[in-house]
């Protein structure tokens, strides 16, 4: 019971990944492929804030009387990784609206089917 | 001063370039800019390589916070080299570059252009200067992000797909990339390389550290297209404008490949991978990969995929030389790491001047022109002949270290497998050669459109490659000797 309640977060972690993963591979909309590869991204900006968690640990604020402080520095990084995640998604949807002005949809089966039929 | 900087100034120098060559009208200026940082980086590249060629590292402080708190540039004869290497080439495909993007790329998008250039090379810079784990991200991602822009302008409709099909392969190998490094932070607390393999020994039993591993090298493995992960890299080499595929199958897998050393020797220490399965799995998946690889590269009709195909299998033999993990083979890796970015480059630069008289990069349509364009087709030949691995060209040192390394380990099929990807090179690049030199030319002729020699601009960088490819040939000085110093510090119990 505790291996699955003491790392709850990690369990998390692992589902949303999965699913995110799941999704870029499964799905042919080039739209919800990028929703998938954001909820997989999202995974990892959890995975970095559980590690930075420390037990009691207060809010890394120095303060008078509080000598435990949750470590900062995950969350740092993953302000980093936020906003490459964000770069990501806006690319790739700029790609999509591109895509789909030049094939006329956005999904995969159809535009394949368009370049073998050339 | 400037050689106190000399490492952040490699870097910093092209992205504070970025957004002023986008703010400059469209015209020759972005163009001038560019290259005149491309050059300048390259003579801090090849000062900074003279400096540690004899094996001194050199530790940059960012901003004055010490190490491992801080970021650190790390730079040693691997670095060096690598950084040489991007910069080098960056220096000779910018002024090929402005003729082929005038006649590939729509004049309003020029200025934009060049800034996901001068980006792109920021990050390939970045990823090859830092020590810092978590910095190699951001640089992967920044070279990533402008690449993934820099091919979607390709001509065709499908360099959109190609682009969009990378971004997601790419993001997948990035994100995989940050799990295996907040996994190692878990455990070690720490994001400099050089602290993480004085902390990593002690742990090399635990769970944790080998799921990191394994993140880190499928990762890595997707960006540097091992096969069987290659599968974004032909459509990606074969859409995108031609001066970007030439810069991109010069560095950008390079790049990756240096940092799978980095990661294999100097974070996690051979004696981690000997302990697991993964030196097998490489040489595994590299013999598969050089033999299906090449075969595929014959079968093609376009003269870029063609390229393409054998750009997998050539980045399979580097990785050959890091899956048999002895100082020989190492050396073979890093000196086929540079000698593979001058054939790829000669040859690619070769076939966008064949685009740019013909405007198709289809085998067909390049028949006979070997006779109208004679500089070019003598390119292509000795470029051929190095990728081959014929001697006297560099492509021929690189495959004679695999070779003895091979020997060394008394690993007969390995030996049999590169002599017989040399062979399958002897086909693919006969098939370029036979269509370009005794192919009938006919159908032109009857048109009266004879095509002309390509323009000095692209003739002077593609021939000072080919050069460069005999040169290496003979002279192993700068190659091997740096690859033997670099070789000494990524595994310092060996020698």
């Amino acid at each position: 019971m505790d291996m699955i309640l003491g790392h709850y977060n990690y369990w998390m972690v692992i589902i949303i990944m999965m699913a995110g993963f799941y999704t870029v591979i499964s799905r042919g909309n080039l739209v919800k492929k990028i929703v998938g590869l954001n909820i997989f991204q999202v995974s990892v900006f959890l995975l970095y804030i559980s590690i930075g968690n420390v037990k009691g640990g207060a809010t890394p604020i120095i303060e008078k009387g509080v000598d435990l402080y949750s470590n900062p520095l995950p969350h740092v990084l993953i302000l980093t990784a936020i906003v490459v995640g964000v770069a990501t998604t806006a690319l790739g949807l700029a790609l999509v609206v591109r895509i789909k002005e030049a094939y006329g949809t956005i999904e995969e089966d159809d535009i394949h089917n368009q370049d073998q039929s050339l | 001063m400037i050689e106190n900087h000399l490492s952040l100034l490699l870097v910093a120098l092209p992205l504070l370039a970025a957004p002023i060559v986008a703010a400059l009208p469209n015209g020759r200026l972005p163009w001038a800019l560019s290259t005149l940082v491309s050059w300048s980086v390259c003579y801090l590249a090849a000062w900074q390589l003279m400096n540690v060629s004899s094996g001194q590292v050199i530790s940059y402080e960012l901003g004055g916070w010490a190490p491992p708190w801080g970021i650190e540039y790390r730079i040693d004869a691997a670095n060096a080299l690598v950084a040489l290497i991007v910069s080098g080439i960056a220096a000779l495909t910018l002024p090929y570059a402005l003729k082929s993007v005038i006649k590939e790329i729509p004049q309003q998008q020029h200025a934009l252009f060049y800034a996901a250039f001068m980006l792109c090379l920021t990050g390939l810079l970045g990823i090859a200067q830092t020590g810092d784990i978590f910095n190699l991200f951001v640089f992967l991602e920044i070279s990533s992000l402008s690449s993934y822009a820099l091919i979607s302008l390709g001509k065709k409709r499908q360099a959109l797909t190609a682009a969009y099909q990378y971004l997601i392969m790419g993001t997948i190998g990035a994100t995989f990339f940050i799990i295996g490094v907040g996994l190692l932070y878990a455990m070690t607390g720490t994001l400099n390389m050089a602290d993480l393999a004085q902390r990593l020994p002690e742990l090399y039993e635990h769970r944790t550290i080998h799921t990191a591993f394994a993140f880190i090298m499928v990762g890595f493995a997707l960006k540097l297209a091992l096969f069987p992960l290659h599968l974004w890299l032909p459509n990606a080499y074969t859409y995108a404008p031609t001066v970007v595929t030439i810069f991109l199958a010069a560095t950008a897998t390079k790049v990756a490949v240096y940092v799978m050393l980095r990661m294999v020797f100097t974070v996690f220490g051979f004696s981690f991978i000997e302990n697991t399965p993964t030196d097998e799995l490489f040489l595994l998946l590299c013999v598969t990969g050089i033999l299906s690889m090449s075969f595929y590269a014959i079968y093609q009709k376009d003269s870029k995929r063609l390229l393409a195909y054998s750009s997998v299998a050539q980045i399979a033999y580097m990785m050959l030389g890091i899956g048999l993990g002895s100082v020989l083979s190492v050396t073979a890796t890093l000196v086929h790491l540079f000698n593979h970015a001058l054939m790829k480059g000669a040859l690619f630069m070769a076939i966008g001047a064949l685009i740019y008289r013909v405007g198709s990069s289809r085998l067909e349509h390049f028949s006979g022109l070997g006779k109208q364009m004679p500089w070019t087709f003598a390119a292509i030949v000795i470029g051929g002949l190095s990728l081959i691995g014929v001697p006297g060209t560099a492509g021929f040192i690189s495959k004679w270290y695999l070779v003895l390394a091979a020997i060394e380990q008394q690993h007969w099929l390995i030996v049999g497998v590169i002599l017989m990807g040399s062979l399958l090179a002897v086909a693919y690049v006969w098939k370029m050669i036979e269509v370009l030199y005794f192919n009938a030319t006919d159908e032109r002729e009857q048109q009266n459109t004879a095509v002309k020699e390509a323009p000095l601009m692209m003739l002077i960088p593609m021939w000072v490659l080919v050069l460069a490819n005999v040169y290496f040939g003979f002279n192993t000085e700068l190659t091997v000797g740096t690859a033997e110093q670099a070789v000494k510090l990524l595994m310092p119990g060996a020698n």
